[in-house]
């Protein structure tokens, strides 16, 4: 434990009002399920020493369907998403890549909103929401903000999430066809991914994202395009081979991660045919 | 036919592990204790220009090596490795400065500036100009027998660095004791740990030793603990506090022991029928910085290095290499899990080379009694190199499998190989390990400085008194190891606890049997009052050893095994699944069939994680991945079904015909995975035999 | 904070984005629970919170103010959970061994050993290669 715990600074609220009106003030960061905070205090990757505990804001944890899309509350954790049958019935695949992350330890306290927020590029649930072009429901003391999923992240663990903003829903339009996700890890289980994919296909028509192989989730449009028009597979797999930005790391290589990429875009091709 | 030994019985360790209540190092505190903190070295090699705090010194304790009383060094086999950097650097994160403070934050905080000189650092064992240490082991005339031969097989294998993830960290606390310190601690020898002490500290001090409940050792805390409870013990001494010094993950994984790395390279020369003729083999290790343990592990390898075969003209060349890496030291197998990992994976290759079937080339070769080894050691009918291979294959319907699967995503491997129990050749001699049994109010109390490390020391030892006796398995107790009290039995390593100090207990048992004559231990009590039995261990007066020459009778008896490995591979990924998994062991018989099962059944789960998972990897000569998350260890979805067969074949010089066990094991899971590999046409030399290097080999 | 730890209300001194994990062993001497990792990898700091498990060494002491916490020290010492997992050998050096059966916990009645398996996908071993430990928690869940 390297950071000096007692001088971090936290405030608890129970309402998204009293949440808003603190970020408004103050500058704070919010934590909720907390499964990388004490990780990265001590590795220096968060610099913050104030927070926002929204853990027990209650109203943030539903999961609905509203006018034929899906609403999930940003405090929605793993194990909810798994035991949901609202989520059974409308987006089976994150339930697939809620049981891949960690164990059950991590899945009682990991959030989906958490999960969007931390904005890693291996972050498993986020492939997911932007194949099915999810739209992410930010809320301030001024009003709501919706911004698309594809268009959230800025950066290397950047969002357009103003300070004064918190996540607060998820939404996803009714998806139609196929579903399919496939998460290679360091090991069967409680790992990070090397190469993290989620896919829908309607047709000829694919909606294909991939994690831990760019800065951000990747969002395969060329890919996409080139199958939509009719390419082969063998050739839209280069053309993923291209548009991917893998690196070599402690965990792997970006030469796996190119290769594997493209074998498992064409499973998916094939699997869901 | 035995009451106690050979029955599972209740454990003596009671129910502490399962509540809470037992206390390991971090869970004791002292009135009045600080914490303690290792400040290391930043640069692979080069030489400290300066030091300065940077920080408020109040209610600091400062310690460099100053403040060392007696010697600065780790009192091992060499005396070169310094408890703490005088000025010359070796490897990243060497012990420079200690500090300690009863507030953790403050302590943690705490900045002290180091300036370096460096120079370049060497890496890679393969060009390091430095050696270790050299062994030769020679029998008959290699170059004519390969010259001769009508097929010479040739290949390098390599292993990595493995780190023991024993899930409880290094940690001790040292407390100031009437002159002296007595020091608590997560640790495999106490001894050790003493006389590493005495040293440093001035023989004058009274030390004591006291081992805690201990989260797993696995040999990351044979050697290395002495060096953790020295910074301790100077830190307690000048503040005149306890000090507490518990490593965090990243530190002990970072800083502490690691497997030695290996490149064991093989030219076989054989007849075309697949009878091995000729064995030139040439093993490197990669030692790091200082000496530690690295003699020891390069003799064990060596020794093993030509596997369970017979082969008249055998060759092995050994070199221990320094490079500028924190230290390598003892792990489960100790230089056996390298170089058999190397012989089998060469054995499948001479087989793949003569289109032979390698169940059939190891059914020739097979040690088999009146075989001599390497060394010229005589196998007696305690080898079973024949029994484990045969009865391995015959269980799986190892040759149906095999056939089977041709051509599909599953395959199966296999291996065979060997341990020998007890510290090599004249080791346990050297050793001159004591045992001690009090005869008490309460009955009978075992008193040996083997610990209780999660293997059943405890347990097999209170089993085998008992046995010996004849008394109720109930009136033995085991004492604490702490060095005041128990008996200097050596270290709890080599598979020797039981073969070996169960062996002296067992002889201490009958000497008090026949003191107490037709009493029961109360009755004699309660008449004479107590008394002790102290003997030390008395080696075969068969073993003959020759250590200049490296010749002669190695060990006392070998344990033997032969895994059968199935496996799946995902063609897209790369990713294997183990499905299952039979390690059939001979070890003379187990002592407690339920612990002996244990050892086997996480020896082999480590052994599957060396071969598939475990990856050290390092930059500018540290671990990079230095976090759980990171290095990756088998977790309850990763491990096989295990399907275990204890074969008996008792020793006569084992405690009720028991062998060692603990690290056979961890032999064979590496070559058995990569032999599986190999049959689903990758041409695997090496372990971790991680995804990417599987992709690499396939586009091969 | 106030909590309820082990059934009985507690006030924690300590400070609010202090890790669960301290609080417990620090401040209250409940060492049972152990730190492995510091990352929630291991498994070893398991406790239940609100009946789930949940690793303490990634938990802020401000998150259980009003919750329910459970610790291994409260089961007891007789726990059936606990005898099989030193009669079976379960547990060999046992620091892995409390995290385990906090998690086993959560197994309802009966489970196959897929489930088992997935409850503790969350829980290292380095001692046993995890075989004794299934076959202790079916021995008491699936007997």
């Amino acid at each position: 434990m390297k950071t000096a715990i007692s001088t971090l600074d936290v405030r608890g609220v129970t309402t998204v009002r009293d949440a808003l009106a603190a970020l408004r003030d103050e500058e704070r960061t919010p934590i909720a399920g907390a499964t990388d905070l004490f990780v990265a205090l001590n590795f220096g990757t968060l610099a913050s020493r104030r927070f926002l505990d929204i853990w027990r804001v209650d109203e943030l944890r539903g999961i609905a369907v509203n006018a034929d899309a899906l609403v999930i509350g940003a405090l929605v954790t793993y194990t909810d998403l798994i035991r949901s049958p609202i989520i059974a019935a409308r987006l089976p695949m994150l339930i697939e890549a809620s049981r891949l992350v960690g164990g059950p330890q991590i899945q009682n306290r990991g959030t989906i909103g958490g999960n969007i927020a931390n904005a890693s590029p291996a972050g498993d649930s986020l492939p997911i929401l932007a194949a099915v072009d999810a739209t992410v429901v930010l809320r301030s003391a001024t009003g709501e903000r919706r911004v698309g999923f594809n268009e959230f992240y800025s950066g290397y663990r950047a969002s357009v999430r103003r300070p004064d903003e918190l996540i607060v829903a998820v939404e996803i339009p009714a998806v139609s066809g196929r579903q399919w996700f496939r998460k290679v890890g360091t090991r069967a289980a409680q790992a990070i991914s090397k190469v993290v994919i989620a896919g829908v296909r309607d047709g000829r028509a694919a909606r294909i994202a991939l994690g831990s192989v760019a800065p951000t989730v990747v969002r395969a449009r060329r890919t996409e395009e080139a199958l939509a028009n009719g390419a082969s597979i063998d050739d839209a797999v280069e053309v993923l081979r291209r548009e991917i930005v893998p690196i070599d790391d402690v965990r792997s290589t970006a030469e796996y991660r190119r290769l594997v990429s493209g074998n498992l875009v064409r499973r998916f091709w094939t699997e869901t045919r | 036919m035995t009451r106690w030994v050979g029955a599972s019985v209740p454990r003596k360790d009671g129910i502490g592990k399962a509540t809470g209540q037992a206390r390991y190092a971090d869970d004791l505190v002292f009135p009045g204790m600080l914490h303690g903190r290792t400040i290391r070295s930043t640069v692979p090699r080069g030489r400290v220009r300066s030091v300065q705090l940077d920080f408020d010194p109040t209610g600091f304790t400062v310690v460099d090596f100053h403040d060392i009383p007696g010697r600065n060094a780790c009192e091992l086999i060499e005396q070169d490795q310094p408890f703490l950097v005088e000025r010359d650097v070796r490897h990243m994160a060497e012990p420079i400065v200690l500090l300690a403070h009863e507030d953790r934050e403050r302590l943690l905080a705490a900045t002290v500036d180091i300036e370096y000189d460096a120079d370049t650092p060497v890496f890679d064992p393969l060009e390091s100009q430095g050696v270790l240490k050299a062994i030769d082991i020679v029998k008959g005339d290699v170059d004519a027998a390969l010259a001769k031969a009508d097929l010479i097989v040739e290949g390098t294998y390599r292993t990595g660095h493995q780190e023991h993830v024993y899930i409880e960290p290094n940690g001790v606390v040292a407390v100031p004791e009437e002159d002296g310190v007595v020091v608590y601690g997560s640790l495999q020898c106490p001894f050790y740990v003493i006389k590493a002490l005495k040293s440093l500290l001035g023989a004058s001090r009274h030390i004591r030793v006291v081992q805690t409940e201990t989260g797993g050792g696995f040999g990351g805390k044979e050697e290395y603990p002495s060096m953790i409870a020295g910074h301790a013990a100077l830190l307690a001494l000048k503040s005149g506090r306890p000090v507490k010094i518990i490593y965090d993950r990243v530190e002990d994984m970072v800083a502490t022991t690691k497997r030695h790395p290996s490149i064991v390279r093989h030219r076989t020369g054989v007849t075309r029928d697949g009878r091995l003729v000729a064995m030139d083999v040439e093993v490197v290790l990669d030692g790091g910085a200082y000496v530690t343990l690295s003699p020891v592990v390069l003799s064990r390898g060596c020794i093993h290095a030509a596997g369970p075969y017979r082969c008249d003209n055998t060759r092995i060349r050994g070199r221990a290499m320094f490079t500028n890496t924190p230290p390598n030291g003892a792990f489960r197998g100790f230089g056996a899990p390298q170089t058999e990992f190397a012989i089998e994976v060469h054995m499948e290759r001479i087989a793949e080379t003569l289109g032979m079937d390698s169940v059939t080339l190891r059914e020739l070769n097979a040690l088999a009694p009146g075989d001599t080894t390497a060394t010229g050691q005589v196998m007696r009918d305690d080898c079973s190199a024949r029994l484990v291979l045969d009865e391995a294959v015959r269980r799986t319907d190892f040759r149906a499998k095999r056939d089977a699967y041709r051509g599909s995503n599953r395959a199966v491997g296999l291996s065979l190989f060997y341990h020998g129990a007890g510290f090599t050749g004249g080791g346990e001699r050297t050793l001159n390990s004591k045992a001690r049994l009090d005869l008490t109010e309460r009955g009978v109390r075992i008193a040996v400085g083997s610990t209780e490390i999660g293997q059943g020391t405890r347990t097999m030892h209170a089993q085998i008194v008992a046995e010996a006796m004849g008394i109720p398995y109930e009136a033995v107790e085991v004492a604490q190891p702490d060095t005041s009290v128990v008996a200097d039995s050596g270290p709890t390593v080599a598979s020797r606890t039981c073969m070996v100090v169960g062996k002296i207990l067992e002889e201490c048992a009958v000497e008090m049997k026949t003191r107490l004559g037709a009493m029961s231990p109360a009755e004699y009590f309660a008449k004479h009052g107590g008394f002790s039995v102290l003997r030390k261990f008395e080696p075969p007066d068969w073993v003959e050893w020759d250590d200049h020459t490296y010749r002669g009778d190695a060990y006392a008896t070998f344990a033997w095994g032969c895994d059968v490995v199935e496996l799946e591979i995902d063609r897209d990924t790369f990713e294997v699944r183990p499905i299952a998994l039979t390690a059939v062991h001979e070890f003379g018989r187990p002592i407690h069939p339920a612990l002996a099962r244990g050892q086997i059944e996480g020896g082999t789960a480590q052994g599957m994680g060396y071969a598939l998972l475990e990856h050290v990897v390092m930059r500018n000569g540290a671990m990079a991945n230095a976090q759980l998350t990171n290095y990756i260890i088998p977790t309850s979805l990763d491990t096989p079904e295990f399907d275990v067969v204890m074969l008996e074949n008792p020793y006569p010089g084992g405690p009720f015909g028991a062998k060692g066990l603990g690290e056979l094991p961890m032999d064979g899971p590496a070559p058995a995975v990569v032999n599986a590999l190999r049959a689903l046409a990758l041409d695997v030399r090496e372990v971790p035999a991680t995804p990417e290097h599987l992709a690499e080999c396939a586009s091969r | 904070m106030r909590f309820t730890l082990n059934g009985e209300t507690r006030e924690a001194a300590s400070p609010p984005m202090s890790r669960l994990l301290d609080v417990l062993r620090e401040e209250f001497g409940l060492t049972g629970t152990k730190e492995g990792c510091g990352e929630g990898e291991c498994g070893a700091c398991t406790v239940l919170v609100e009946g789930e498990p949940v690793c303490s060494c990634l938990v802020p002491l401000v998150q259980v103010d009003g919750a329910t916490v459970q610790t291994i020290e409260g089961l007891g010492d007789d726990h059936p959970l606990q005898h099989a997992f030193m009669n079976e050998v379960g547990a060999q050096c046992g620091i892995c061994t409390p995290g385990m059966i906090m998690a086993a916990l959560s197994l309802g009645d009966s489970p196959s050993l897929d489930e088992v398996k997935v409850a503790l996908a969350g829980n290292l071993c380095r001692c046993t290669g995890y075989s004794a430990i299934y076959r202790a928690i079916l021995k008491v869940k699936s007997p």
